[in-house]
């Protein structure tokens, strides 16, 4: 049985080979998932983000054993940083979900960021896809930890779980653009701690300001660690996919994400294309040192290795 | 190979802790090495279902408690079970030279026992990677 069919029978190495295959841009896994597009978009896919040391691995388990309860089979791609100098990574997000590896309708594969800004790649997006044919009900994405401005995983899922803890600053945070704008749900982790009423309540009040009112995400205190409110949890995420079924906005989203994966995989292709004849030529060393040298100023150059791509 | 090496850093059995495990994952990395860390306590079943879901070139186990004779060939036949057979087993920890040939021929390629450089470790992996 060739990779393809065993994908399809739902066997675990296969999976697992093809999403190497996609981390290494294997034009054999792209073919492959050219043919198997078709049997993709049954999958459900939730993004977790939020600060590091917020809970997100915790939370991820205790979610995908609640919806194992329900029988439902279930993906996870944990995302961990690479090192930008060495290219290595330790990817540590396993170590809450050990008890997940054994069953059989758990699928766990880490994957280092290698590069790309904010985390998402075209691998992430490529694992996505393989998770689903493998027939997931659920996909989970958890991202790197992350600060204020990376909202790459909202032009990926479904819904977007933001994961926050009491304490992590003023009421300011709550307000500022970025990654509080785009949770589909909310979760305050910890909600042990002293802090997580005052953190709940800065985070509605922020929401109070949105003008959209046909839907308010929903702000949820559990305790991963505790196990507490996992199930309200799950409830609010699963009232929010609902609501974007009823609305038909589900298919809306995905055709953004879509948008953006595209635009996504021209851009990365350009940018290669572009830079291999650029370094190749040593042009980019030439423009680079004219610029400094005054000969010729930024915007020229930049016109002239675009030329290498572009004929007008 | 075009791609980061795998390797799972993992530590079956009872062991209290994994300092030496956790120096061996940074000097993976620092070598530009894709390290799944696992934590500790892991059943020899859980890192097999690790090892296959990560599609790992490498699992390197740690063992202080002395249990490697039974946990160590454990893996390796779990592994071979599952038809797995490009995958590059080490060990390491607290483990006397009179077990290391037993341990060898169980199918584990190599044992780092305590005062190992990382460098050695690196290297080993390096150069006897499977595919």
């Amino acid at each position: 049985m060739n990779i393809e069919e065993r994908l399809l029978k739902g066997d675990k190495r296969a999976c697992a080979r093809l999403i190497t295959m996609l981390e290494s841009n294997d034009m054999e896994a792209v073919e492959i998932l050219k043919r198997l597009y078709k049997n993709t978009g049954n999958a459900y896919v939730i993004g977790v983000t939020g600060p590091p040391g917020a809970g997100k691995s915790t939370l991820t388990d205790k979610l995908v054993k609640e919806l194992r309860k329900k029988d439902k089979k279930v993906g996870i791609i944990a995302i961990d940083p690479t090192s930008p100098f060495s290219g290595g990574a330790i990817l540590g997000d396993r170590i809450r979900m050990n008890d997940l590896s054994l069953d059989k309708n758990v699928f766990i594969r880490s994957m280092g960021t290698r590069g790309s800004l904010g985390g998402m790649s075209r691998a992430t997006w490529g694992a996505v896809k393989v998770l689903d044919i493998f027939g997931c009900d659920y996909i989970f994405i958890e991202t790197v930890g992350v600060g204020q401005s990376e909202v790459d995983i909202v032009k990926t899922a479904d819904t977007v779980l933001m994961v926050m803890v009491p304490n992590l600053g003023d009421d300011i945070q709550a307000i500022k653009a970025g990654i509080m704008e785009i949770a589909d749900v909310f979760a305050i982790n910890k909600s042990d701690l002293d802090g997580a009423d005052k953190t709940k309540l800065e985070v509605e009040m922020n929401l109070d300001l949105n003008e959209n009112t046909d839907y308010r995400p929903p702000v949820v205190k559990v305790s991963a660690a505790k196990n507490k409110d996992i199930d309200v949890l799950l409830e609010k995420i699963i009232e929010h996919r609902r609501h974007l079924e009823e609305t038909n906005k589900l298919e809306e989203r995905r055709i953004r994400n879509n948008k953006m994966e595209l635009l996504k995989m021209v851009e990365e292709d350009l940018m290669s294309l572009i830079l291999d004849k650029a370094v190749k030529e040593d042009l980019l060393e030439r423009l680079a040192r004219d610029v400094t040298l005054r000969k010729t100023d930024p915007y020229t150059a930049k016109d002239e290795i675009l030329k290498l791509v572009v004929n007008e | 190979m075009d791609r980061p090496i795998r390797v799972l850093v993992a530590k079956p059995g009872l062991d209290g802790h994994d300092r030496g495990a956790k120096v061996i994952a940074r000097a993976l990395r620092d070598a530009g090495m894709e390290v799944i860390y696992t934590g500790l306590r892991q059943t020899p079943e859980q890192i097999v279902a690790a090892a296959i879901q990560e599609d790992v070139d490498v699992v390197a186990m740690s063992i202080l408690s002395g249990a490697h004779n039974h946990l160590f060939p454990r893996v390796v036949n779990l592994l071979k079970e599952e038809g797995v057979d490009d995958v590059l087993i080490i060990g390491g920890g607290v483990i006397p030279e009179d077990d290391i040939p037993f341990l060898l021929e169980s199918g584990i390629e190599a044992i780092f026992t305590p005062g190992t450089s990382t460098k050695d470790v690196i290297e080993f992996i390096k150069n006897n990677l499977k595919r």
